[in-house]
């Protein structure tokens, strides 16, 4: 299983919850499954052309997927998937 | 009583009220303060504001907080300085430093903390926190203490002595986290979700800290006799102060403060080794890709800039540039504005010169302009990067033949003969 963790702003679409368990191979298959089991997440997360919204951050293990291979970047099981929205700061 | 309208998502345009909200729930798009710009209008004069405070809280009207006794140290009204030995270096005719090391604990970051703590009291919240690469970490401890409010400061461990002191001395709690800046950044975020009766300035009351910034704009204005500069030179972390500028610039006008539209040409400053705006700028991309810092400029260090793309926006609206330097010029920067104006500016500010220096060779900047550098952070921060450029012209003893000695290759004896 995949622990997704998830930011106050989407936890209205768990129950109020902040992390949840997912399968799958590749991040991009984490977040459909995220949204398979709480309708509503991918419409947050993705923009009309499939791609991460310009705001939506992903984590693997404290690694940015845009330093990986993005929604194709693979994951596997015991792996921490966060979902962090852009802050600024300085 | 303020003259906030409410919130609205910069991407999506969705409406929120003026609480303690960050980014849209929808599309995590961030917030943006809208006022009631009519009414400010019907009240706000350059008389009013020439006779407030000489702080930021003289632009109250325009800020998204109103409060009698606002958090403040006197952050704001800081010195716009004419510099002609610059200018005279540059091959400019008409150049200012804004010498925003001139605030209360050194940088521009006492504008947006000010009125990030003023609006955090209003909204009830008793612990301020924040992820910062130094200059807010001393800012946020600094007016916490003022404000009676405990502080929670997080920074990356390898932060510069002085920021690190200077953030200790106040007494709240500093967390020196080993990693970069966005890491900080990121445990922040996640941090606003498990503790969210504390007012992280830059993360969950961002939208109204981000608007401190405003009040340069507002401030060289005034200063300028009401009148804007051709072209500001804005270094660039996360982005948000050069966003705000430009808005400051177009408020003033809506408002009722400027007899003519403004058009402030507005450019960017980055370090090479931390450029992800000036890279996309170069490339003609709308794309900001995030990297990993590595330059001296660790108050710039941002590899992900939240308003990287708002920047970026704002700069070619305007017909300004972007541009990076590396560390070398940085630490050059840094030295000739000491040299020609007498100001000790940290590394953001030599990244600000440098690049000023380089967009006037690359003909960017006209000597026709009236050209505004902001200079935000004080040197004293930022010692060690001229640790090994700067130091005694001699070091000698006491006798009046070693003094002779040390200068006999200099002109200066010769000269005050």
């Amino acid at each position: 299983m995949i622990t997704i963790r998830v930011p106050t702003q989407l936890r209205a679409l768990t129950g109020g919850s902040g992390t949840v368990e997912v399968e799958g191979s590749t991040v991009g298959e984490a977040l459909k499954a995220l949204d398979a089991a709480h309708a509503g997440f991918a419409e947050r997360l993705f923009d009309d052309a499939g791609e991460l919204r310009r705001f939506v951050n992903i984590f693997i293990d404290d690694e940015d997927v845009r330093f990986l291979d993005g929604l194709a970047t693979p994951v596997v099981a015991g792996q921490t998937l966060s979902i962090v929205p852009a802050v600024a700061g300085g | 009583m303020d003259c906030v309208a409410g919130l609205r998502c910069r991407e999506c345009a969705r409406t929120y009220p003026a609480e303690a909200l960050h980014v849209c729930d929808f599309c995590f798009g961030p917030l943006e303060v809208t006022y009631d710009y009519e009414r400010i209008a019907s009240v706000v004069t350059r008389e009013r504001i020439s006779a407030g405070p000489r702080t930021i809280w003289r632009y109250a009207d325009l800020l998204p907080v109103a409060d009698e006794a606002p958090v403040s140290l006197g952050a704001g009204f800081t010195p716009l300085v004419r510099a002609d030995h610059l200018a005279a270096e540059l091959g400019l005719r008409d150049l200012w430093i804004k010498d925003d090391t001139a605030n209360p604990t050194g940088s521009f970051k006492d504008r947006v903390v000010s009125v990030a703590l003023t609006k955090a009291r209003q909204l009830g919240f008793k612990v301020a926190a924040c992820a910062s690469t130094g200059n807010l970490a001393n800012s946020v401890a600094a007016h916490a203490a003022r404000a009676g409010m405990d502080s929670v400061v997080l920074i990356p461990s390898n932060l510069e002595t002085a920021k690190i002191t200077m953030t200790s001395v106040y007494g709240g709690r500093v967390i020196a986290v080993n990693g970069s800046y966005d890491d900080v950044n990121r445990l922040c975020a996640e941090l606003t979700s498990e503790q969210p009766s504390w007012a992280f300035v830059n993360v969950n009351v961002r939208t109204y800290y981000a608007e401190g910034s405003k009040t340069l704009a507002f401030e060289v204005a005034e200063q300028l006799g009401w009148q804007t500069p051709d072209h500001v030179v804005v270094p660039i972390g996360s982005g948000s102060q050069l966003t705000k500028v430009a808005k400051g610039f177009q408020e003033l006008y809506e408002v009722g403060l400027l007899d003519e539209e403004p058009s402030v040409r507005i450019s960017g400053a980055q370090a090479a080794g931390c450029a992800p705006v000036a890279t996309a700028f170069a490339e003609g991309t709308d794309a900001i890709r995030p990297v990993k810092p590595d330059t001296i400029a660790k108050s710039l260090a941002i590899g992900n800039p939240a308003d990287g793309w708002y920047a970026l926006d704002t700069i070619r609206k305007s017909s300004g540039a972007c541009a990076a330097v590396t560390d070398a010029e940085v630490i050059e920067g840094i030295r000739l504005l000491a040299r020609t104006e007498g100001i000790f500016a940290e590394t953001a500010g030599g990244v600000t010169i440098a690049t000023l220096a380089k967009l006037v060779a690359e003909g960017v900047i006209s000597p026709d302009e009236r050209v505004v550098a902001m200079v935000t952070g004080h040197g004293l921060k930022t010692v060690e990067a001229l640790a090994t450029s700067v130091g005694p012209t001699a070091t000698i003893d006491p006798t009046l033949e070693a003094f002779e000695a040390a200068l006999a290759s200099d002109d200066l004896l010769a000269r005050s003969a």
